[in-house]
């Protein structure tokens, strides 16, 4: 874990630079997160899936799977992936600063 | 140009990463079709992109009247800790069946259909095997809309240029 600067906020990290801590999150630590790993700008529709995840994260403790995030959080899996080609999942819990998801599904 | 090259001898050297899987699906069995299908999804996930390929009776995981119908084989199979003259009564594949597909629904891991029809909208490709197909006497309007073409071997190995295999 280690500490480094986001949207000139001090936030813990891990290796891969997901937030340890979900509460140091806000939007603007997202949108600086979304750019640094090629999102340049959060649409509505990135929100609402980073929103969801960072829900249902916050509500049970885990990540939902993709099958989840396809079904409830109102986008389709075909748009998931077009709205974050290199892993919704991943990418949205980073974004959402939340853990990486950890499940195989 | 010293100088660029200087510079990346500087840059920390990236952790390697897996760009592209090519999975193979050869058996026609419930858990002979999950992990290829589960590996794909996975890859996806993690942005990989994921060729599959469908030969022999794993093109059952593709067939439109065979995919609604994949059981666990109860016969032949040591991991399923049943002696053989039990899991051949009628009825015994049927169970088993039902008793992992409520296992894998509690863990959010969907049923054949829809895992297909998911890695489809993943981005995934999904190819049947020419050689099986003829064998068979088959054609695309056997297959799920999922599958984008029949292919050879050969054709199998050239999109799979650059990436890994893994066979099922």
């Amino acid at each position: 874990m280690t500490m480094t600067l986001i949207a000139d906020a001090p936030v813990d990290v891990d290796a891969e630079g997901f937030l340890t801590d979900a509460q140091q999150w806000n939007e603007r630590l997202a949108e600086e997160i979304a750019r640094a790993n090629g999102i340049p700008e959060l649409t509505g529709r990135h929100w609402l899936v980073v929103k969801f995840m960072r829900e249902r994260y916050l509500a049970t403790g885990t990540a939902p799977s993709i099958r989840a995030l396809g079904k409830e959080s109102g986008v389709p899996i075909k748009e998931l992936y077009q709205l974050f080609p290199k892993g919704p999942a991943k990418l949205a819990a980073k974004i959402g600063g939340i853990p990486k998801p950890k499940g195989c599904i | 140009m010293t100088e660029l090259l200087e510079h990346a001898q500087l840059m920390p050297a990236e952790p390697e990463t897996i760009e592209k899987v090519s999975i193979v699906i050869s058996k026609g069995s419930l858990e002979g079709i999950y992990p290829g299908l589960i590996m794909a999804n996975g890859a996806r996930m993690e942005g990989i992109e994921a060729d599959l390929f469908f030969t022999f009776f794993g093109l059952d995981a593709i067939r439109k009247d065979r995919v609604e119908k994949i059981k666990v084989a109860t016969v032949g199979n040591p991991g399923m800790h049943l002696p053989t003259w039990l899991g051949a009564i009628p009825g015994m594949a049927w169970l088993a069946t039902k008793l992992m597909q409520r296992q894998m629904e509690r863990i959010d891991i969907p049923p054949i259909p829809e895992f297909v029809e998911l890695l489809g909208d993943s981005g995934a490709h999904l190819y049947a095997c020419k050689a099986t197909v003829d064998m068979f006497g088959l054609t695309m309007d056997d297959f799920v809309p999922q599958v984008e073409e029949i292919i050879s071997v050969g054709e199998f190995y050239e999109k799979s240029a650059g990436g890994q295999i893994i066979f099922t």
